[in-house]
């Protein structure tokens, strides 16, 4: 079966990943920026990442037949440095017009601090300014509570439209305040820190499949890159049809994308 | 729903068996290691462990298990957090 992973960390992972990726079956990738395990020193260093997820990774995907697309920001680790962020804010207009660029993101929280949550208004203010949309990073473990309903206080804002911003690695008690808030929502399936498969296929019995997309998040940790096909499986087991499968790992992604101006998904 | 709870049990059986297990022999290793400074029940990550076991043996209600421990295990929301770190978010 077709699908999109709506939230992948490529530029940590070998090519050999994408030929593995396009063999089960996935003709898409979103990848937003991150955190790469150390704090970047400069502007420039983030200047010379973005050239990586414009330049570089599409052209590594194209080899498999994957498209490519990508989101820009500072990420909520690093966005307690107020400084730099502010810099990196002020270069994303450089590459805002890069033809894989669907919006800002993946902006959000991460010990849920005053810096954290100032930048992140601050890349509110950009999407805006620039019509993009927005994709969001919620905290992991005992913080992602607090940090979603924060989230979710600071999204509140009229001048956001709310099915152009996912809300990203919700779990069993965030869910439903993503869902009923009227966003986007993903789960992400990632071992330890956030969800199972299974956990994934339960929250989607419970709660249907609108605005409900799944991800690997697959990045330079512990993870792995392959675990949208695991969630189809899993799903094909307790009996689901390929309609509702296809729908929360295709379907959705394609449809809060294609919001993007950017986002034009070549048919197979 | 495709699966009745018995084909759910019957699927989930020895995985569930063996979770059990792992958290048994965790607080079975726990209870054997040396004491360390002050006793571990004061320890609050043990009491969170302790009343997360509570919720797995107690029945749903409104509220699934997943979600409750879930709870359990977060930092707690407070409404009035823009106030205290002095930001207005725009209405």
């Amino acid at each position: 079966m077709d699908y999109i992973d709506p939230h992948i960390h490529m530029v940590s992972r070998t090519t050999d990943d994408y030929e593995t990726l396009a063999r089960m079956g996935c003709v898409a990738v979103s990848e937003p920026a991150f955190w790469a395990g150390f704090d970047r020193g400069s502007v420039d260093s983030f200047r010379d990442y973005f050239r990586q997820l414009t330049e570089t990774e599409p052209a590594r995907a194209a080899q498999f037949g994957i498209q490519h697309f990508t989101w820009l920001c500072i990420n909520a680790k690093e966005a307690e440095n107020v400084t730099l962020s502010r810099e990196v804010i002020a270069m994303i207009p450089e590459f805002i017009e890069k033809s894989n660029v669907l919006g800002i993101g993946e902006i959000g929280l991460n010990k849920n601090t005053k810096n954290e949550a100032t930048i992140f208004l601050e890349h509110m203010e950009l999407a805006i300014k620039y019509q993009q949309q927005i994709l969001i990073h919620t905290p992991h473990l005992d913080d992602k509570y607090q940090g979603t309903r924060m989230i979710l206080d600071m999204l509140n804002d009229q001048r956001l439209e709310r099915s152009r911003v996912l809300v990203d690695h919700v779990e069993e008690h965030t869910i439903r305040h993503v869902l009923d808030a009227g966003y986007w929502a993903g789960m992400t399936l990632y071992p330890v820190t956030k969800c199972t498969p299974q956990r994934a296929a339960d929250m989607i019995e419970k709660y249907g499949t609108e605005r409900l997309m799944a991800n690997s998040a697959g990045d330079w940790g512990p993870s792995k890159p392959t675990a949208i096909p695991d969630l189809i499986f899993e799903l094909r087991r307790r009996g689901h049809s390929n309609k509702l499968i296809h729908k929360v790992v295709y379907e959705n992604p394609r449809e809060f994308f294609s919001q993007s101006k950017n986002f034009k998904l070549t048919s197979r | 729903m495709p699966q009745t709870k018995s084909e759910v049990l019957q699927e989930t059986y020895l995985a569930t068996r063996a979770k059990i297990l792992e958290v048994a022999a965790i607080l079975d290793r726990i209870d054997l290691a040396k004491s360390s400074d002050g006793p571990i029940e004061d320890d609050p990550r043990f009491q969170k462990i302790r009343q997360a076991i509570d919720v797995l043996i107690k029945e749903a209600g409104d509220t699934s298990r997943a979600e409750q421990i879930q709870l359990l295990f977060s930092r707690p929301y407070d409404a009035k957090w823009t106030e205290s770190f002095q930001l207005m978010p725009r209405k």
